[in-house]
């Protein structure tokens, strides 16, 4: 504390110095503060601005139908492109990866919160919050090398019992880099996220509404079911939302499992198809400048989607959070 | 013993239909761990009998199996309400290890293919001339390229967030205080490849050339908010009795923020930012579209090609041979450990200095 710096504190003889340089010095440093978070206001906007703009001059010049095109060919002559294919694959495999990971998650969220014997809780937590530290890249070279050779059992299985349902029927052999190994490669990459903000929620379940519960002569699952699940709900559902998010904009993990085409199928089983961010990555390097203004008007639309998702979780959060403020 | 006489002891529900209270049949103890050994041998044996190559099904049926044996078992014995909480019970379980066999094995696979080409030659020499499907290289330019990155990136997003942090808590109030938090909030969920695109635009609408800088920038942007929301919760927890004290000292309000409020919170600031760096420190997608990646040592971040750790992983994948799939699993060790490192010391620092809460 003892330390000084250029404003150094007056000498005590020289009396009432401090009320003239501390007005000014505070005016200064509100405006620092101020400006930074306007700052923080002005990339927003300029993000969509600057990215409205190139994306405004690729459309100008695209000969297909943005929305509806089933080709990517910025460099062609016509140039054509269209992001049906991406945005369905990107979310069919958000989908997937939310119906696996969000039950998951809750499960995994109740254990640390109410089932785990209380000496593995922290250290369990302390793990999950680790997990959700590791690099996309990394999860996308285990996918590729690993989890895709270990799922085309699960696949062939799939295929065998469920193969009616349309949706599990694979029709192309080959190996498991369909829409459905990148959901379930998502499904593992967002369980930390959705399970440490489902936990936080969870945990602060008043203590009184399970006591009461527990007095009446409720199970365990009782319990959870009439105190916390209800009391939960909100916050499962915006911390799915923050994973969706992260779901959907997942470059690298996608951009190393998936083998990219520009088809739509519902046969998820199928390896192809592709998303908003793995076909940015991977078209990035052959495009011309034509080309990079193509992507950046599909990673416009990107934006937006998860502007929404993010944006409509946020509100749920803050609601929320007002409610439990006036109880508290 | 003891807690036999404690579990007979407590009071049964009075379940419909049920004979009453106390002299319910239970299960033993440990009728959970027979049933997971019952199923797991069944899981095995079906696998095994049926071919299955995955096991990753046995599992499944296992899994399967123990939750059909446990419902039915205690709901003959015991009764329906109770067979309903085992099985939530066995669920929750279930769902925890089915987690945690997947995450376990990320780091196990890391670890054990990482550790075949991971040594002080592959620290400290470049990809300078190394084809990529023979052995041998390393990755000394990405490190540099990460470091010098992830410090640019640090150095411009640290003060922002922290004096925006400084201004929701001490100063905001009012709408522009409701925006700036709102927004900090969905910035969180900017996808990386988005801050990477938005530079990108700006890269050609001024005709700059990919630089370490350039991804330093995106990754600023990546960084920030996590800043912003991490010091925030710091600065909320320093008690306010601290700040009425220096205040009715005369003393005005930028030095109490700048010599009592931030020392006080100081710990917590610094285990935020070094979460943020290790966020930031594993991004691939802006690298990717703005620094461009290189085989040769570039120290300067702010002019030309440069790599990073996240990205060789991703360049040395896509060559596909096995020496440069070697090459990736020891990068993806070394990032991981850099990650893991600095989350660990953040969160001592964050045990070591936590602010008193004046009680």
């Amino acid at each position: 504390m003892a330390t000084t710096t250029d404003n150094a504190p007056a000498p005590p003889v020289t009396g009432k110095r401090p009320g003239s340089t501390g007005r000014a010095g505070d005016k200064v440093f509100l405006g620092l503060s101020r400006g930074s978070g306007i700052l923080l206001l002005v990339i927003m906007a300029s993000i969509a601005v600057f990215l409205t703009y190139r994306a405004s001059l690729a459309l100008s010049r695209n000969e297909g139908n943005f929305l509806t095109t089933f080709d990517w060919n910025p460099a062609g002559d016509p140039p054509v492109f269209g992001i049906a294919v991406l945005l369905f694959g990107t979310v069919v495999s958000s989908i997937i990866a939310m119906v696996i990971a969000v039950p998951v998650a809750v499960g995994i969220a109740l254990f640390i919160s109410h089932y785990a014997p209380r000496r593995l809780a922290a250290p369990l937590a302390y793990v999950v919050d680790l997990l959700a530290a590791v690099p996309s890249i990394i999860y996308g070279i285990w996918g590729a090398l690993f989890l895709v050779p270990y799922l085309e059992g699960l696949n062939l299985w799939l295929d065998d019992f469920l193969g009616w349902t349309y949706v599990f029927e694979k029709t192309q052999v080959g190996v498991a880099r369909s829409l459905f190994t990148v959901g379930v490669l998502l499904a593992i990459m967002i369980l930390p996220v959705v399970t440490s903000v489902s936990r936080e929620v969870f945990r602060q379940v008043p203590r009184m509404n399970e006591e009461a519960a527990l007095a009446l002569g409720a199970t365990r699952w009782e319990v959870i079911r009439l105190s916390v699940l209800p009391f939960g709900r909100s916050g499962v559902i915006s911390a799915s939302m923050l994973g969706l998010g992260r779901a959907l904009g997942e470059t690298m993990a996608v951009a190393t499992v998936l083998s990219p085409s520009f088809v739509i199928s519902l046969h998820l089983l199928n390896p192809g198809g592709g998303t908003f961010a793995q076909n940015i990555a991977a078209k990035f390097d052959e495009a011309n400048e034509l080309g990079r203004d193509a992507l950046i008007a599909s990673g416009l639309v990107l934006f937006v989607l998860t502007l929404l998702v993010n944006g409509a979780a946020r509100l749920i959060i803050a609601r929320r959070k007002e409610y439990s403020g006036a109880n508290a | 013993m003891t807690s036999h006489t404690l579990r007979a002891t407590r009071p049964a529900p009075p379940a419909p239909g049920g004979r009453p209270g106390l002299n319910q049949r239970r299960l033993p103890r440990w009728a959970p761990a027979a049933t997971a050994a019952v199923s797991v041998a069944l899981g095995i044996g079906i696998g095994l009998a049926a071919g299955l190559e995955s096991r990753v099904q046995w599992g499944l049926i296992a899994a399967l199996l123990f939750l059909a044996i446990s419902y039915g078992v205690t709901s003959a014995v015991e009764n329906r309400r109770q067979a309903k909480d085992r099985l939530a019970t066995s669920v929750v379980w279930v769902c925890f290890l089915l987690a945690v066999v997947p995450l376990l094995s990320l780091i196990w696979v890391t670890l054990s293919r990482g550790v075949k080409v991971l040594d002080g030659y592959f620290l400290t020499h470049s990809m300078a001339g190394v084809p990529g499907f023979e052995t041998g290289g390393g990755v000394y330019h990405a490190l540099i390229g990460t470091l010098e990155q992830v410090g640019l990136a640090t150095l411009v997003s640290a003060p922002i967030g922290l004096l925006t942090a400084v201004y929701l808590v001490e100063y905001g109030r009012g709408a522009l205080a409701r925006a700036v938090t709102f927004f900090v909030d969905v910035m969180t969920g900017i996808p990386s490849i988005v801050a990477g695109l938005f530079i990108l635009s700006i890269m050609l609408i001024a005709g700059l050339q990919p630089s370490g800088l350039m991804g330093a920038l995106a990754l600023a942007i990546l960084m920030v908010p996590v800043v912003v929301r991490s010091t925030e919760e710091m600065l909320k927890l320093v008690p306010n009795e601290l700040r009425e004290a220096a205040l009715a000292l005369g003393v005005p309000k930028w030095r109490v923020i700048l010599k009592v409020v931030i020392p006080t919170a100081i710990g917590g600031i610094t285990t935020g930012v070094m979460l943020a760096v290790a966020r930031i420190a594993g991004e691939t997608a802006p690298i990717l579209l703005l620094v461009f990646g290189s085989q040769l040592i570039n120290s300067n971040p702010f002019d030309g090609a440069q790599s990073s750790l996240p990205f060789y992983i991703w360049e040395q994948y896509r060559v596909g041979s096995e020496a440069s799939y070697d090459r990736a699993w020891a990068a993806a060790l070394v990032l991981i450990a850099f990650v893991m490192i600095l989350n660990l010391v953040a969160r001592g620092i964050a045990r070591w200095k936590a602010p008193k809460t004046g009680r």
